[in-house]
């Protein structure tokens, strides 16, 4: 019982935020469209469920993504291997380039694809641009990272002494990655393929821009049917299509997850040196590297392109409000506002999140504990698969006074962000063997203490990586934050978005230029964050 | 070594903190629309989309004048504006609106979004109120057309004559020329979309656009999209020289000593926009909201508009900008469809386009 309690007063601050930032707008905005005019009318749903164009954006949502998240496994995990195992030189650069595309504004992203696939851009001959392969270019684009940081995390806390094990048995190297490598992995890669999948199917502004407005997954109809055509019920059926797909497959990804034994290190293994073996996941890697480059540096190229030929000029115009005045603040305010607002976000993630994980991850007394931590679980995975358009309107509807304040910004980014933290540090958290923390405790520890020693050296380093996916995502959000945030304190992905719209050679250029400063902040963030990844050995 | 860890990782967070100003959940500005003093105090909390913009100059004239306080709350386009209107009417999240336009204007009326509020009009500005608003709901501030551009040195250099109505989009001389955002996702495209059903009727505009989509057209998410990436003067380097943009959009592709412009609006295919302002119903300062409104139409606003938002005042004693006078002459008679008619089909209408152009 004392244990149930404990486990209730843990999880009460996570699930109130939770309840109030998501359920509560979500449930105003999918009853509103529920109890339309003439009362309750489920029977709208299903009619809008039966619709020919509906089974077609459902269709397109679920394959794009589907296979997105395949590529972005399929790519990622050598990648993992060679960024977190290997002694590469500058690895620790190379894994925070990886990571800039995932808080470069959609916006953005799109122009750049657009301009590389378009007709007039170099890559025209593939004939890729407006195609479905477009987006999931762009899917994967965004999402390769996520795969690269949740897996690389769990590789390099794996304890290298079974696969020495198999190999000293024997095993050549892929059958010791096939039976003892990758089923230790297998946790997070199901959590870092899951999250991804999520955000494929939620993503908006690829799906728009490079898709060319021929195809529609179900969050780009939600945004038609919502802030168009006004026709709620039908948004609302999808809303609770969504929840529906996102709680099977959290389901299903809690079965695939549940690994048998604990197989997390406390000491980690040094990088070792690259074989002739590795070079295909090097060689992946390099691809990878390339592929993510190559818009990037589309982008630095049209950032130093001004009217006067080459030159500085966009950079140094992001300290002014734009051509004919463009914005309300300089770029470099919104710049400012942007970091403090990551700064809250992360903040806010880690400690829900922390809370989160350590929930989930204790052993339970019995099933009925073991069902309510599993529900846990998923709840927090919710917001990842809900459309930000059915949050943000239902903010409005349902957050009386509190909907025009300024602290709805770090919040939504933050529960943006808590999947990634909870994914990030629970398949670490369950790996440690339970039998430390009693052993912990029977030589005198008490629970914080235990914590302390037991697992915080293994989770340190996790919860790093964690913080500062949080720090990208937050910096990088734009669908609820150009929604939630206040005119006079824009985030930099809004000011980009709204020079984007403007006029004027200027405010091109120095949306460009205000790009490149984001995904330069972004590179920063991520070096810092692998420079305090320190080496633990021994540490605490 | 323990320490060390734990030096540089207080070290490190530090300068993070020290950087973004420490800001766990921190406010730096004031609150400043706490006190009310006397009759003009407060608050005036304005609900508009993205694209609005006044002047630091214009809301301290505001300000100083009325003794309110202005706050600004900006996001989507107008069609989303109106929509988070009609969702919380009688309990709006502001006490004014700017930028429902003619598209959308219907839809705030039917869903009870507006109090009655007669402004005092500029001259010239009667003639854009919206027809069958007897009430006073809505009050004209802006109007600008949505026309074909297109960029005549293009046309030059490759010795093509320039196009000048929408029937010539669908000749074999422009095929492939042509880009336009698309009407489901951009207001800009929609309103292409009404120019089409203006001139070819309910009947008529579907076969338009197959002829149109059948020479090459080509449809993109968004105005920033067609104009940046695909269009010949935007931002990047397009290659197709026809585009949907506005009619005051020659005045942004000017060459340096002003003499020039290197685009065209083409005058016979626009379709008029006119933005409106209102009170909203259930506000809580309607008194302030009421005084915002007349100043979006005073003439100090109206002179600002085209500089501040691309688009024209409704009042026609104020001067131009001198590159708009020149380069950007204003559709004469653009083409029009009754409000009352687009909120009723547009479902219906851009199904069907989707359909069209998805196919």
């Amino acid at each position: 019982m004392r244990r149930v309690l404990g486990l209730l007063a843990l999880a009460a601050l996570p699930v109130a935020v939770l309840a109030v930032f998501f359920v509560l707008p979500v449930s105003g905005m999918v009853g509103r469209g529920l109890w339309g005019d003439g009362g309750f009318a489920p029977g709208q749903v299903l009619e809008v469920l039966g619709r020919p164009r509906v089974h077609r954006v459902v269709w397109f949502t679920v394959w794009t993504s589907s296979v997105a998240t395949a590529a972005a496994v399929a790519l990622g995990l050598p990648a993992a291997y060679a960024l977190h195992r290997l002694a590469l030189p500058a690895r620790r650069l190379v894994r925070a380039a990886l990571m800039v595309p995932f808080v470069l504004p959609t916006v953005v992203v799109g122009v750049a694809f657009r301009e590389l696939l378009g007709e007039s851009g170099p890559l025209a001959g593939l004939g890729l641009d407006g195609t479905p392969w477009a987006i999931l270019a762009g899917l994967l684009f965004f999402n390769v990272a996520v795969v690269i940081r949740t897996v690389g995390a769990a590789w390099e806390a794996l304890d290298p002494r079974p696969a020495e094990a198999a190999a000293a048995l024997g095993a050549g190297p892929w059958r010791v990655l096939a039976t003892v490598t990758l089923p230790a992995l297998r946790p997070a890669v199901v959590s870092s393929a899951s999250v991804v999948f999520l955000f494929c199917a939620t993503a908006f502004g690829v799906v728009l821009t490079l898709g060319g407005v021929r195809y529609a997954s179900v969050e780009t109809e939600i945004y038609l049917l919502t802030t168009t055509l006004y026709d709620l019920p039908a948004a609302a059926a999808l809303s609770l299509l969504q929840l529906l797909v996102v709680t099977a497959l959290l389901a299903v990804s809690a079965r695939l997850r549940a690994t048998p034994d604990a197989t997390v290190a406390r000491s980690v293994p040094r990088p070792t040196r690259v074989g002739a073996r590795d070079l295909p996941a090097v060689g992946v890697t390099l691809l990878l590297l390339a592929y993510v480059a190559a818009p990037i540096l589309t982008l630095v190229l049209g950032s130093l392109q001004t009217p006067d030929g080459w030159g500085l000029g966009n950079y140094r115009a992001l300290g002014s409000t734009g051509e004919g005045s463009a914005l309300l603040v300089p770029a470099s305010t919104a710049l400012v506002t942007s970091l403090r607002t990551a700064v809250d976000a992360t903040w806010m993630a880690l400690l829900l999140g922390v809370l989160v994980s350590v929930i989930v991850t204790r052993r339970s007394h019995g099933r009925a504990e073991r069902r309510l931590r599993a529900l846990l679980d998923g709840f927090f995975m919710l917001p990842l698969g809900v459309s930000a358009v059915t949050l943000g309107f239902g903010f409005l509807l349902t957050l009386g006074h509190l909907r025009s304040s300024p602290v709805l910004v770090p919040i939504a980014q933050a529960l943006v962000a808590l999947p990634l933290v909870v994914r990030t540090l629970t398949p670490v958290l369950g790996g440690i063997d339970d039998r430390q923390r009693q052993a912990a405790g029977s030589l005198g520890a008490g629970p914080l203490r235990t914590l302390l020693v037991v697992d915080l050296p293994v989770v340190w380093k996790p919860l790093l990586a964690a913080a500062g996916l949080c720090f990208a995502v937050s910096l990088g959000e734009f669908g609820a934050t150009s929604f939630l945030a206040r005119s006079d304190a824009p985030t930099l992905p809004v000011v980009i978005f709204r020079l984007l719209g403007e006029p004027g050679a200027l405010n091109y250029g120095m949306a460009l230029a205000a790009s490149v400063v984001l995904a330069a902040a972004t590179t920063v963030v991520m070096l810092l964050v692998e420079r305090l990844r320190v080496p633990s050995t021994g540490a605490f | 070594m323990r320490l060390r860890a734990l030096t540089t990782t207080a070290a490190a967070a530090a300068t993070c903190l020290a950087l973004t100003a420490c800001s766990l959940i921190g406010d730096p500005e004031p609150e400043e629309s706490s006190g009310s003093a006397g009759g003009g105090g407060g608050e005036v909390v304005l609900v508009t989309h993205e694209s609005f913009h006044l002047s630091d100059e214009l809301v301290a004239a505001f300000e100083k004048e009325s003794g309110y306080t202005l706050t600004v709350q900006a996001a989507g386009d107008a069609g989303s504006v109106t929509n988070k209107l009609a969702l919380t009417a009688g309990d709006p999240p502001g006490d004014a609106v700017f930028g429902i336009d003619n598209t959308f204007a219907s839809r705030a009326i039917e869903a009870g979004v507006l109090a009655p509020h007669e402004a005092p009009l500029p001259e010239g500005a009667e003639q854009f109120r919206l027809e069958g608003d007897d009430d006073h709901l809505l009050t004209p501030v802006d109007t600008g057309n949505v026309c074909v551009n297109i960029d005549t040195t293009w046309f030059a250099e490759h010795d093509v004559p320039e196009p000048a109505t929408l029937d010539d989009l669908t000749k074999p001389a422009y095929a492939d020329l042509f880009v336009t955002p698309g009407a489901t996702t951009s207001s800009p495209g929609m309103s292409f979309l009404l120019a089409t059903i203006a001139t070819y009727g309910e009947d008529g505009w579907r076969d338009y656009w197959q002829r149109l989509l059948d020479n090459g057209a080509k449809v993109v998410d968004g105005w920033e999209d067609a104009y940046s990436v695909d269009f010949t003067q935007g931002g990047g380097k397009g290659s197709r020289p026809i585009v949907t943009s506005y009619d005051s959009s020659p005045a942004f592709t000017v060459s340096k000593d002003g003499a020039t412009t290197t685009t065209k609006a083409l005058l016979d295919t626009c379709f008029a926009q006119v933005e409106y302002a209102g009170v909203l119903d259930g506000a809580d300062n309607p008194e302030g909201a009421a005084a915002l409104v007349d100043f979006l139409v005073s003439e100090q606003v109206q002179a600002a508009l085209p500089d501040l938002m691309y688009v024209y005042p409704v009042s026609d004693t104020v001067d131009l900008p001198a590159a708009w006078a020149r380069h950007a002459p204003r559709a004469t008679d653009p083409l029009t469809v009754d409000p009352a008619t687009i909120e009723a089909k547009r479902e219906a209408w851009l199904r069907d386009w989707s359909d069209l152009v998805s196919r």
